[in-house]
């Protein structure tokens, strides 16, 4: 178990260097996205044959963001200064499996390096994450004031009218955000592996 | 009681949210010191508790996801509680503005966020009129991920074999945490209903989520079965935030209720361990909090 410093965009020999259990401090800038905006990612890019015209501008921008960048799984709390500057008040990650039916398909569409959240996800996901190079990084669930720390500037926010403020992106500038590599680009996941362990205590327990 | 009281309410929320009670605190510092020195379970916890430092410091939510704000009320009698109520909901929409809570309150049908934590049957309200002379507010922020992993099991059990039984209890207990793995935000508190119907289980088993973690159950049965459960479940190995290690729970808190013939229900509320719980009393219109 290594400790390393990542700078966002991250290159793939980068990734593949890390392993489960190592510790990650990265700074640059990435996006929240959680429900909404994997459904709005997958419905107007990816899974389609033609991108409304009204939305060419923000894919635009979020391939800019998500190409060799990290999204996280996040709905933060915020607050608002007179001058209408953003700023973090609380983001701990929010429960990832929720967008495993759409996590391959991002990674493998915009190129993504990292994926941020908790609870870790599933086969599709670590697959993706051997195919195109990129890992699950596990921050530590509830530990908002912690992490709101690290996110030193919020450079704009997309959608947030349309999805509400715990959905919408977040572009936000972070400075050595702590997370732990829990899923590898070499098909090795602590989710699976804790899973398996406490099946067999489960069985043991109850007999059967 | 003397009335407006929103800015107390608003003191109650803050904090609920931001201010984690030193129960919980004492049991996530023990797990700390049980935990493999260096291991990913260990740093979980390390950076959960310089968390609730920096919370408490900065007077800012312990976890961004400040849940459904669910109200516990008890209330002497003759007290309006539809008037209560609405200075409750002022309070939380001023808490929501102060960013002590995020707006978290969705429209099923369009999807479109309140704002403010207000909508059809959001925030959640218990009253229960009582002997006392003063008003009780118990309040518990009780987060989406702990609540996605809670669940009802109907006893019997055939695929778990589980009985009719407290040994069928144990059982469908211990499936529930390890279906939650870390999903919950381990480790979690669990508040648990043996008994009533469907809808109610799940009332109870959140009632149980305001006990403090070291008391001890009055009914020597449910004594040891939460003893029990709380060695088993840390036997999982699931540890803090599924990582792997031997905290997995910190607390097992059993009620048992009365039941329909037919219908043996055990409800189980998974709290995570940001186990955001405040209480507020007002008698003869002073307030005290704990």
């Amino acid at each position: 178990m290594a400790t390393f410093h990542l700078s966002i965009p991250i290159a793939e020999d980068e990734i593949r260097a890390l392993h489960v259990g190592d510790t990650v401090y990265l700074s640059g800038v990435m996006t929240t996205g959680r429900d909404a905006a994997h459904k709005y990612l997958i419905d107007n890019f990816i899974r389609t044959t033609a991108t409304p015209d009204s939305e060419l501008g923000l894919y635009k921008e979020l391939q800019s963001v998500l190409g060799e960048g990290v999204i996280y799984h996040c709905g933060p709390v915020v607050r608002q200064d007179e001058s209408g500057r953003w700023e973090f008040v609380a983001a701990g990650p929010t429960t990832s499996i929720r967008e495993e039916p759409y996590e391959a398909d991002v990674i493998a569409h915009f190129g993504l390096r990292g994926v941020i959240g908790k609870g870790g996800m599933g086969e599709q996901t670590l697959r993706a994450c051997q195919e195109h190079g990129a890992v699950y990084f596990h921050a530590v669930g509830g530990a908002a004031s912690l992490i709101a720390d690290a996110v030193k500037e919020v450079e704009t926010v997309y959608k947030k009218d349309e999805f509400g403020v715990p959905e919408a992106f977040w572009v936000i500038r972070v400075e050595d955000f702590p997370v732990i590599v829990t899923m590898d680009a070499h098909g090795q996941s602590i989710h699976d592996q804790v899973e398996v362990a406490s099946k067999e205590v489960l069985g043991r327990l109850i007999g059967q | 009681m003397n009335l407006p009281m929103v800015e107390s309410f608003v003191e109650l929320v803050r904090r609920a949210s931001t201010d984690l009670a030193s129960d919980v605190e004492a049991a996530l510092r023990a797990a700390q010191e049980r935990e493999e020195p260096g291991s990913a379970a260990e740093g979980a916890l390390g950076a959960i508790l310089e968390n609730v430092t920096l919370a408490r410091a900065n007077s800012t939510p312990v976890c961004q996801d400040t849940g459904t704000p669910i109200f516990y009320i008890s209330h002497p009698q003759g007290m309006s509680t539809r008037e209560l109520r609405a200075q409750v909901e002022e309070a939380v929409a001023e808490a929501t503005r102060r960013a002590y809570l995020r707006p978290n309150a969705v429209d099923s049908l369009t999807g479109r966020n309140s704002g403010n934590n207000l909508g059809i049957g959001f925030p959640t309200f218990h009253f229960a009129e009582w002997d006392e002379d003063y008003v009780r507010l118990d309040l518990l922020l009780k987060g989406g991920g702990s609540e996605n992993v809670g669940a009802q099991y109907k006893l019997p059990h055939s695929p778990l074999k589980a009985g009719r039984d407290l040994d069928g209890v144990r059982k469908v207990v211990l499936d529930a945490v390890y279906q939650a793995q870390g999903k919950g935000c381990a480790p979690g508190v669990l508040g648990i209903a043996l008994g009533s119907d469907r809808g109610y289980g799940y009332v109870h088993a959140k009632e149980q989520l305001f006990r403090p973690l070291e008391d001890f159950n009055p009914v020597p049965e449910l004594a040891a079965l939460e003893e029990r459960l709380l060695r088993e479940c840390n036997e999982l190995g699931i540890g803090p935030m599924g990582f792997g290690g031997r905290t997995t729970v910190l607390a097992v808190k059993i009620g048992a209720y009365h039941r329909l013939p037919a219908c043996y229900f055990v409800s189980i509320a998974y709290m995570c361990w940001a186990c955001r719980r405040a209480r507020m009393i007002i008698r003869d219109g002073k307030v005290e909090y704990s």
